[in-house]
């Protein structure tokens, strides 16, 4: 029944971006709180405590990269962020300070609700607290409690930064992970400028477990901001 | 009769001095013969007339000298407060500049032209208070007797006997707009005087005595006169000018005067001034410099300075020569100049002196030829002949006169050694010797000095009897006087040599450090890099510290740059600056003008107007600079500014430019995608409304087809935004190209994921070389490329036709080509397609941005682009990027046997 479905803040200053959004989310049956500028999105967040929110990078009162701060001092609600073009210095910023993922305008219908898919997955695993076991995606099967990789059913030997890598990304599968966020999670603190440390083992594991690594279809590359291993729950 | 129409440059002159005037206030002068004619009641009597006709007018000094009359006028007319000064116990009441400068009234009163203003004033004197006020654009009323006047006042105080030293330049007189001459005849003036109402009777009485002579007042009444007479001459003049009268004056008269150091040639340069003023003539101010006469000293050098100055004041081109003979150097300047009259000093010299070395008048006079020769007499007035020796020459050294005694010992001492072995004559020599010794390293009267000594040395130890300064034989008079004489002229002789080679070495060290200066800008770009040469050479050369002044954007000024030779100034120094600053004009220490203040500060003006200033602290404590010295740090200043508007202009230049290129890039943007941009947004719009329309049945198939192509338009639309956008980014510098070493291949994964369904109809094979290495690019900027150029074989290529990426490496060069198999490319248009808004053949829709945008990307990474024809048909992309350097590379680990080790 759609009451029973999610509620979703957006935040957007935009009227016809806000109206596309509206049908298109109440037409999948969430429920919608809309605010239109980051003051009220903020206070809206605080009294209906939304499930999933969408935030508009560009906001007349506040910049997006501040309303996702203050957000992240008390919530851990996902937040999609919502960005033009030319904000990817932004849009990296926003994903650092705690921000879930990230849409470029324009975007399709599709996308969208894949993304809010993936949020609140992991907003509903998170509160569960567990992983689970075996994490399969197409040909790809990952044995987590047995450490095991297999494409095809046959199994790939990783190293351990691969595996490490590998775990990592599962973890946030669906998600896009900032190249900082992931060096940070695989090779520590210390290594989250090394950006080209990254490169080659995402080539190393694309070519492991990808048949065309020049069309990856798990380990998507991002430019300029990270890496998504392509992953929609609903498929 | 028709009237000749004024030439161009006429015209612009006079529009430039309409304007000038207009922007700037009027001055109006009552003029008069002597104290007592009425200026004062005239201009009071004016001020009440304009207020009647309600003018803003004020009263901002005038002085009544206790006159019933005048005081009766002042009533009813607003009058500011006067300032008052402390001096030297005295309080003293003094206009007050700054609020008159407030109140910005439309005309001000401000009595006394000729006032010197109390020390600590702004100005030194009164008329430079009342420039400042014309310069506000404020209209000033003011007084002035023709005593005060520069180019009168030797005339004056010959006239009367009494020297006025309170005195305005001639062109204040040039300046005003208006004149008003207040004539009284003599004998009323004298009865006004006897009535008591020009001074105080006992005061009176003394006047009448001295200056106010009957004969006196005549005589200034018919200069004042004269003088009113030759400027309304000279208005209509410009009346005539204005109207295109024809010059009736016959042209050509130029005059040259003779300037030396000696004080009468002030009253030549007036003499010459009356001249020209009375011909209306060109008048050039000529010294001429001899090397023989190097030996000037520096208050000659200083005299000199100031009455070319002042001959450059009163309107002369002022012009300096050097050669040895002066009369040959002037009467060859004056040919090649067309000068018709020449004037110059009689000489006060000793006639003899002419006889023995030719008198230069004599020489002119006879070589003049067609020229006519003035000769003035040379009266030299009190006030102008008191020269106090400079400092150095009135103390002299004590260790000269040390080395004078110490030589001569030292020279008879050795003349003992050798007199009984050689003739006397010879013992003479070694005192010669001795002169020449003391002349090369002292001065004038230690040399003369010496040359006494060593006779009466050579007389007492040599001449027999020995030991007395009796003589036994008369002859040797004769020898004492040759070797007086013969000691004495090598000794000025050398002493000249000396002086000349430290003129031409303190000439040569200042012509150099300019040299270094010019030269050291030149190599120079940017404001901040010259202000700090500029800085380092003055003050090097100058031993000061230095502080340039730029003004910013609302024209006040700061410190432009820091360093060791830098001060900064106070608010109060900064406030002199500002004001040099507006006024173009210098002030600060030594200089007329805020002569308090710690640093000098001259403008630097260079051909645009004022850039900027400079302030100049010396790092001793002194009055001012020298003149010489401040013409010289004039010319380091004049070079300063030229440099930095130099880079100013060349900032604008370039600023200019790109505004220039962004605009017409613009311009062209806008033309050529209003078409491009209408085409997707018609279908959209076409679409939408069909399935808004509610009595047009549609089935689902149609419906469908009609989203589709909303979606499909809407897409294009945004290649086509994001194409346009990235261009203006590019080219305005706003993309920064940040590389980042990666594999090409992650990239490629990108673009093909992206491109997605619209690859459906071409089958792409991709073919990267195994040893592809990390490459350093900007990983958005290369996934454009690649998305533009996938674009285009997909535009321009039949549907499936296939397309081949590659990529290899070669000398640290990675080359990566798409190729299709369309039709090719139209011979001559390889390199054409990478320009901006140039579009393939038969194809609609794009910008013609896209490779434009792929070249503009690539040359920005160093690397290459081109396009040209494949063999078996279609058409091959190629670009290289580098792969030179070396990536950090991550730690390579032991694959392990299996991720399940554990």
């Amino acid at each position: 029944m759609p009451e029973d479905k999610e509620l979703i803040l957006l935040i957007e200053d935009e009227p016809q971006m806000r109206r596309f959004l509206r049908i298109t989310l109440q037409s999948h049956g969430y429920r919608l709180v809309e605010a239109a500028t980051g003051q009220e999105g903020l206070a809206q967040a605080a009294t209906r405590n939304p499930d999933v929110m969408l935030l508009d990078l560009g906001l007349p009162d506040l910049d997006g990269l501040e309303v996702t701060r203050q957000l992240r001092e008390w919530t851990q609600t996902p937040i999609v962020i919502i960005s033009a073009r030319e904000q990817e210095q932004d849009k990296v910023k926003a994903l650092d300070a705690g921000a879930d993922d990230y849409l470029t305008k324009p975007f399709s219908a599709g996308e969208l609700m894949a993304r809010i898919r993936v949020a609140l997955r992991h907003a509903a695993r998170q509160t569960a607290g567990k992983q689970e076991p075996v994490f399969i995606l197409q040909n790809l099967r990952v044995d987590l409690a047995q450490r095991q990789v297999f494409v095809d059913e046959k199994e790939v030997h990783l190293t351990p930064i691969e595996y490490k890598l590998l775990t990592v990304l599962i973890r946030h599968a669906g998600r896009v992970i900032t190249h900082r966020q992931l060096l940070h999670e695989v090779w520590g603190p210390a290594h989250v400028n090394e950006v080209q440390y990254l490169r080659v083992y995402m080539t190393q594991l694309r070519h492991k477990l990808e048949n065309d690594p020049t069309r990856p279809r798990f380990f998507m590359n991002e430019p300029g901001i990270g890496y998504r291993l392509k992953f929609d729950p609903e498929e | 009769m028709e009237e000749r129409r004024p030439s161009p440059d006429e015209l612009l002159d006079r529009v430039r001095r309409e304007s000038e005037q207009s922007r700037e206030g009027q001055l109006k002068i009552f003029f008069g013969a002597a104290p007592g004619v009425g200026k004062t009641y005239a201009m009071l009597e004016a001020a009440r007339q304009k207020r009647a006709e309600g003018m803003d007018i004020v009263v901002g000094l005038v002085e009544t000298h206790g006159r019933k009359e005048t005081e009766a006028l002042l009533i009813g007319l607003e009058t500011l407060p006067r300032r008052n000064v402390e001096y030297r116990g005295a309080f003293l009441k003094e206009f007050d500049l700054d609020n008159a400068l407030l109140r910005k009234p439309a005309i001000i009163l401000v009595d006394e032209l000729a006032h010197t203003n109390a020390p600590g004033s702004r100005h030194k004197k009164r008329w430079k208070d009342i420039y400042e006020l014309l310069g506000a654009g404020i209209s000033v009323y003011t007084t002035v007797n023709v005593q005060h006047l520069e180019s009168l006042n030797d005339v004056v105080s010959q006239i009367t006997g009494v020297n006025v030293r309170e005195t305005v330049p001639d062109f204040l007189l040039d300046r005003a707009d208006e004149i008003e001459l207040i004539d009284l005849p003599t004998d009323d003036l004298l009865q006004r005087l006897r009535e008591g109402k020009v001074y105080l009777p006992e005061q009176a009485a003394a006047a009448i005595e001295n200056f106010f002579r009957k004969g006196n007042l005549i005589a200034l009444r018919e200069l004042a006169l004269r003088r009113t007479a030759d400027r309304v001459d000279e208005q209509m003049q410009v009346y005539r000018q204005d109207k295109g009268i024809k010059d009736i004056w016959p042209a050509g008269e130029r005059i040259l005067v003779c300037v030396g150091h000696n004080p009468r040639s002030i009253r030549l340069i007036h003499a010459a001034r009356r001249l020209a003023a009375g011909l209306r003539a060109e008048w050039i101010a000529v010294h001429v410099e001899a090397p023989s006469r190097v030996r000037t000293s520096e208050q000659d050098i200083k005299q000199l300075a100031d009455h070319m100055r002042l001959a450059e004041s009163l309107g002369a081109e002022i012009v300096t020569l050097s050669g040895q003979r002066m009369s040959e150097e002037i009467l060859t300047y004056a040919r090649s100049r067309n000068v018709t009259r020449i004037i110059i000093g009689k000489p006060t010299h000793p006639r003899w002196k002419d006889k023995l070395f030719g008198s230069p008048l004599d020489e002119i006079v006879r070589g003049s030829g067609d020229i006519d020769v003035y000769v003035i007499s040379g009266d030299v007035t009190e006030h102008h002949a008191h020269r106090e020796p400079s400092a150095r020459t009135r103390i002299w050294r004590r260790s000269e006169w040390a080395w004078s005694i110490v030589t001569v010992a030292a020279c008879t001492v050795v003349a003992r050694l050798l007199f009984p072995y050689f003739e006397r004559l010879d013992i003479a020599m070694v005192y010669l010797l001795g002169v020449v010794f003391v002349a090369s390293r002292t001065s004038k009267w230690p040399s003369l000095f010496t040359a006494l000594l060593s006779v009466a040395a050579f007389d007492y130890f040599f001449v027999t009897p020995f030991y007395t300064f009796a003589v036994s034989d008369v002859r040797y008079f004769i020898t004492f006087t040759v070797m007086f004489v013969v000691s004495f002229v090598i000794s000025r002789l050398t002493l000249r040599v000396r002086q000349q080679a430290e003129a031409a070495r303190l000439r040569e060290r200042r012509t150099a450090a300019l040299y270094n200066l010019s030269r050291d800008l030149v190599r120079e770009r940017g404001v901040m890099r010259l202000s700090e040469i500029a800085m380092k050479h003055i003050g090097e050369v100058f031993d000061s510290q230095i502080s340039i002044l730029l003004p910013d954007g609302q024209n006040r000024l700061a410190a432009a740059s820091s360093g060791t030779f830098a001060f900064t100034p106070g608010q109060q120094e900064l406030s002199v600056a500002q004001w040099v600053y507006e006024h173009r004009q210098p002030a600060g220490l030594g200089s007329d003008t805020l002569p308090g203040a710690k640093a000098l500060y001259l403008p630097l003006i260079a051909s645009g107007g004022v850039i900027g200033v400079i302030g100049i602290l010396p790092k001793s404590a002194q009055d001012g600079f020298e003149p010489e010295q401040f013409h010289y740090l004039e010319a380091f200043a004049n070079q300063t500014a030229i440099a930095i508007e130099r880079s100013f202009l060349g900032e604008a230049a370039q600023r200019a430019l790109l505004k220039a290129e962004t605009e017409s890039l613009r311009n062209t943007l806008l033309s050529s995608i209003s078409h491009d941009l209408r085409t997707p947004l018609s279908a959209i719009t076409g679409a939408a409304t069909t399935l808004l329309q509610r009595d047009v049945m549609l089935d689902t198939d149609s419906r469908l087809d009609l989203v589709k192509t909303i979606q499909e338009e809407a897409d294009h639309l945004n290649r086509i935004i994001k194409n346009v956008l990235d261009m203006t980014r590019l080219e305005s510098g706003a993309i920064q190209v940040n590389k980042e070493w990666q594999f090409l291949e992650e990239i490629v994964g990108v673009v093909l994921n992206r491109l997605g369904d619209r690859l459906n109809d071409h089958p792409v094979t991709v073919k990267l070389a195994g040893n592809l290495p990390l490459i350093p690019f900007d990983g958005l900027l290369i996934e454009q490329v690649l998305v533009n150029l996938f674009d285009n074989a997909i535009k321009y290529t039949p549907t499936g036709t296939p397309l081949e990426l590659s990529a290899s490496e070669s000398f640290y060069t990675v080359t990566v080509e798409l190729a299709d198999r369309g039709p090719g490319l139209p011979p001559g248009d390889e390199e054409r397609i990478f320009e901006k808004f140039v579009r393939g053949r038969g194809v609609a829709g794009g910008v013609g941005l896209g490779l434009a945008i792929c070249r503009t990307i690539i040359n920005a990474h160093g690397g290459k682009i081109w396009a040209e024809n494949r063999e078996g048909g279609g058409a091959v992309f190629r670009f290289t990027l580098s792969s030179a350097g070396l990536p950090p590379a991550p730690k390579r680990e032991e694959e392990t046997s299996g991720s399940s080790s554990k």
